[in-house]
């Protein structure tokens, strides 16, 4: 585990497996005043067929942001505090190169809009000290935005921010609960591989 | 004759359902101009009752902020309500009253309205009798409306017929706790769920229905706590089960007799416990006595090995805890189900105790509060019986009349659909119900509404049964009026007004006080406010069960809600009931009561040979009169899908998304097919929430619980095809 913070300030926490797949998240997003109508989480059904598993992605604000590294509008900046920004509308030229590269497939390309918006942690709310939206209401607080202590002391698994995408090695402001006996999260078949270990 | 003045279609159209997806004043209005205040207040959807915080701007709701002090929710709200403030300016509200017509129906001033109401009601009344007229109320209102209603009926109607949608809720769960502990209530606090060592969910789709338990479960399961999970579908709480009983629909009390039989042969159950605290232990016992496991598994289809560990893990906790909700109690055996459960509680002695008790998950909006002040037809306020002589002294004192004014009981929800479909009632007044959707076999409910000779409804969209109505009163919002209403844990909470109803809407108790009035009892609804309806009932409640004389609005504002009883102002209120093993009842006792096993009213044959079960989904809320009008609820989950496992799918050449004629012995519906593993293959699921050609309830059966009066709504007995 990457851990910048102090154990007391507030940090994004994932779980996937308490998500119930009730979609406050996916309607609080759009009350947001930043993007208000518009909502930037992900909701996936994983395979509704065989499991009622369900994950909610919201941007997971990279220490050092693809979306922005790949955008060559220079639209994506991030603030002093770690936040990965919404594109600037007036230097976004709507291109998808953010889409594509993003390992957690998180920008929305708003072809409406022509810009690409993403989940900006409710920058109004969380730089003024409050909880974002969607971690606010989430029922299951599959989404929780609380003291890195809090979830140390309550919670029996292990917040992470340290990812494998095969050779890619992204840290992020953003943390996954994962099992205790993890230290990074890879998801890549081929780190499973007697191949890739020999 | 009370057919729909013009087509369906045509309704639907001047008056919704119409999906509404802004805020007034479009997305970006608040930028411009924004909200003036924030009221904290409640969620007006299912009897968790969640603050939350309305933003008003010149006297509309226009958006929501999280509530975070408020204890039970701490700031989470399901989908429902984030978006529960689409409502008051939605372009479907009635804005005035409206008389039928032979276009449709053409708004009136609110004289006319009212008395074409009364004069219709009392001419009935006077050619077939008082009891000709029949009140539905409902389990949304605020416990001063319901309150009011009882009252109105009783006092103002004077007639014996007055029941609510509460009766396709909690009544099977409030008859088996009164039988046991003498108190209709859920006994812990929610704050005792995470201190639980093992926790039995029984027939609760705890996450969809009552989305903010589910944190709370989690945290008990993330303590190390042992789920158990009892249902027919794995619902989205059966994630992190421990152990998942998939119980055949209509089988679960024998699952329970036979956790019972484990327990008892085992000598595992409590005995100083029991010895202590209970009455009726041996009949019980006996009873169980038969149900080894694997006579059990044959009926429920769980296997016998996990009956055993479910008994196993239950009995031996320092804290068991159960929780259950309509799975447990919409069926023909409703309150047995629920007994099995709460013996089970009681054989091992987890009741009144900190993390460990059995608790019902109650349903609807004010479904707690809505039957504890007289909407119910066998009560009284402070949940007395009727027909007690020492509670119609009380009450009539505090209303004003003689005790033998007071009618005595009256026909249940259904039994009143019953007596209007037999000719025995020709009128009725109904507010805040939607019994085409939400009863059970709606052709029969259809034809009933059309054999009125005067309906009158008061609501603030047109619900589909207002549709029959000769009358529609413009009615409010749960924001447009203060109140109380008791959420799920027994917690009497403080609805504050947010804004005023829009046009000429007025609030539902004035309505109802006019109506007093124009049928010349005015003088017994003398209120200018709900604070005063309120305090009638705190007197009215005095010294009743659910006792909320000490109670007041600015007491619950200090305290973030009062757990009744609390009979006095000095009384702090009562979280947790039991402490000390002592009940409701003379003796002080929890009494065991004996339950037996009986086939559902829809039993399954050769022709019939699939379980139909129904229930909600998560982004709606009962019959959908308000759910589905607001847009982003709407698409989560546009239309009922009819869930199918792959195996009886294949049975039957279904793929996932073809059309599927569900066929029972009144009705069939076309619907679209979900196919998916986490269902019984012999089960099939439809959920409720729609009307016409999209409603289940025209599938479901009239079967009642003997006691209880609810409906069999979790199991129907079916065939599938495929639509060739």
């Amino acid at each position: 585990m990457q851990n910048t913070q102090g154990t007391l300030d507030y940090a994004f926490f994932i779980d996937p497996s308490r998500c119930i797949g009730c979609e406050a998240c996916v309607n609080a997003c759009a009350e947001c005043e930043t993007h208000r109508g518009h909502t930037m989480i992900h909701l996936e059904f994983l395979d509704r067929e065989h499991t009622i598993a369900t994950v909610p992605t919201v941007c997971m604000h990279c220490h050092r942001p693809t979306c922005a590294e790949v955008c060559p509008a220079d639209a994506i900046k991030q603030t002093e505090d770690g936040i990965v920004q919404s594109s600037l509308k007036p230097r976004c030229i709507a291109c998808s190169n953010c889409v594509l590269a993003c390992p957690f497939g998180v920008p929305k390309m708003k072809s409406d809009l022509e810009q690409m918006m993403k989940c900006d942690m409710c920058y109004d709310r969380t730089s003024a000290g409050k909880r974002p939206m969607c971690a606010t209401v989430c029922p299951s607080q599959a989404l929780a935005y609380v003291p890195m202590d809090t979830i140390l002391r309550m919670r029996p698994e292990k917040p992470t921010n340290v990812f494998f995408f095969g050779n890619e090695h992204v840290t992020t402001k953003v943390f996954m609960m994962a099992p205790r006996e993890v230290d990074a999260i890879n998801v890549d078949i081929t780190d499973f591989m007697w191949e890739s270990q020999s | 004759m009370a057919r729909p003045p013009i087509d369906e279609a045509a309704l639907v159209t001047r008056y919704g359902p119409h999906p509404n997806y802004e805020p007034p004043g479009g997305w970006q209005s608040e930028a411009q101009d924004p909200a003036q205040k924030l009221v904290p207040t409640h969620c007006c959807f299912c009897g968790q009752q969640c603050g939350i915080q309305l933003k008003v701007r010149n006297n509309q709701v226009i958006g929501f902020e999280p509530w975070e002090e408020f204890p039970f929710n701490r700031g989470m709200l399901c989908p429902k309500g984030v978006k529960r403030y689409m409502q008051s300016t939605h372009p479907d509200r009635l804005l005035a009253p409206l008389l039928r017509d032979a276009s449709g129906f053409r708004p009136v001033p609110w004289s006319e309205a009212l008395s074409f109401t009364a004069t219709r009601l009392r001419q009935i009344q006077e050619r077939h009798g008082r009891d000709a007229v029949a009140v539905f109320g409902g389990a949304s209102l605020t416990t001063e409306k319901a309150y009011l209603l009882g009252k109105f009926s009783r006092v103002a109607l004077g007639t014996r017929h007055i029941d609510y949608n509460g009766r396709l809720c909690m009544v099977s769960a409030g008859t088996a706790y009164k039988l046991v502990f003498g108190v209709d209530r859920a006994p812990n606090p929610w704050s005792d769920i995470p201190l639980a060592d093992v926790m039995i969910i029984a027939g609760s789709n705890t996450a969809e229905c009552s989305p903010i338990t589910t944190d709370y479960v989690w945290r008990f399961h993330d303590a190390g706590g042992k789920l158990i999970v009892i249902d027919p579908r794995m619902t989205p709480i059966t994630r992190n089960a421990d152990l998942y009983l998939p119980v055949r629909p209509g089988t679960d009390l024998a699952l329970f007799l036979a956790m019972m039989h484990v327990i008892l042969r085992d000598g595992l159950e409590n005995r100083s416990f029991i010895e202590r605290h209970t009455t009726g232990f041996e009949a019980v016992a006996e009873s169980a006595k038969s149900w080894e496991p694997a006579t059990a598994g044959r009926i429920t289809g769980v296997p016998p090995e996990a009956i055993v560990k479910a008994a196993h893990w239950f009995a031996k906790a320092e804290r068991g805890f159960a929780l259950h909700a309509r799975g447990l109690e919409h069926h023909s055996k409703g309150v047995e189900n629920v007994l099995g459960l709460i013996n089970l509680c009681l054989a091992t002695g987890n009741i009144g105790r900190e993390g460990a008790g059995c608790v019902m998950i109650t349903g609807q909006g004010n479904g707690q509060g809505g039957r504890e002040h007289g909407q119910k037809c066998d009560q009284l306020p402070g949940q007395r019986s009727i027909s007690d002589p020492e509670a119609r002294r009380h009450v009539a004192k505090v209303w004003g009349i003689e005790p033998n004014e007071i009618p005595q009981a009256g026909y249940s929800a259904m039994e009143i659909i019953d007596a209007i479909h037999r000719g025995e009632i020709k009128g009725l007044l109904s507010i805040c119900f939607n019994p085409i959707v939400s009863l059970p076999d709606a052709n029969f409910t259809q034809e009933a509404l059309e054999k009125l000779e005067f309906l009158g409804v008061i609501d603030f969209f047109m619900s589909e049964t207002a549709h029959y109505a000769d009358v529609v009163l413009a009615g409010s919002l749960q924001e447009e009026e203060e109140g109380v209403t008791c959420n799920v844990e027994g917690r009497v909470i403080h609805i504050r007004q947010a804004v005023t109803p829009p046009g000429n809407a007025l609030p539902d108790s004035q309505i109802v006080c006019d109506l007093a009035r124009e049928l010349g009892r005015g003088h017994f609804f003398s209120f200018r406010s709900p604070r005063e309806i309120f305090n009638e009932l705190r007197e009215a409640s005095r010294g009743g069960i659910a006792d909320y004389y000490g109670i007041t609005y600015e007491k619950i504002d200090k305290q973030m809600g009062v757990f009744w009883p609390c009979p006095s102002e000095d009384h702090p209120g009562t979280p947790r009931l039991f402490e000390g093993g002592r009940t409701f009842h003379p003796d002080g006792k929890a009494h065991f009561q004996v339950t037996e096993y009986r086939e559902s009213g829809d039993p399954v044959n050769d022709a019939y040979p699939i379980y139909l079960t129904t229930g909600r989904v998560v982004s709606h809320y009962l019959s959908g009169t308000q759910t589905r009008r607001i847009g982003a609820l709407v698409d989560q989950y546009p239309e009922p899908r009819v869930e199918i496992h792959p195996r009886l799918a294949a049975a039957h050449d279904i793929q996932d998304k073809d059309w599927v004629i569900v066929t029972t012995r009144r009705s069939e519906m076309r619907v679209q097919a979900a196919v998916v593993r986490t269902i019984r293959p012999d089960t099939i699921f439809i959920a409720y929430h729609w009307p016409g050609s999209k409603s289940v309830n025209r599938l479901t059966h009239r079967t009642l619980d003997p006691r209880s009066k609810i409906p069999e709504y979790k199991v129907s007995a079916c065939r599938i095809r495929k639509e060739r």
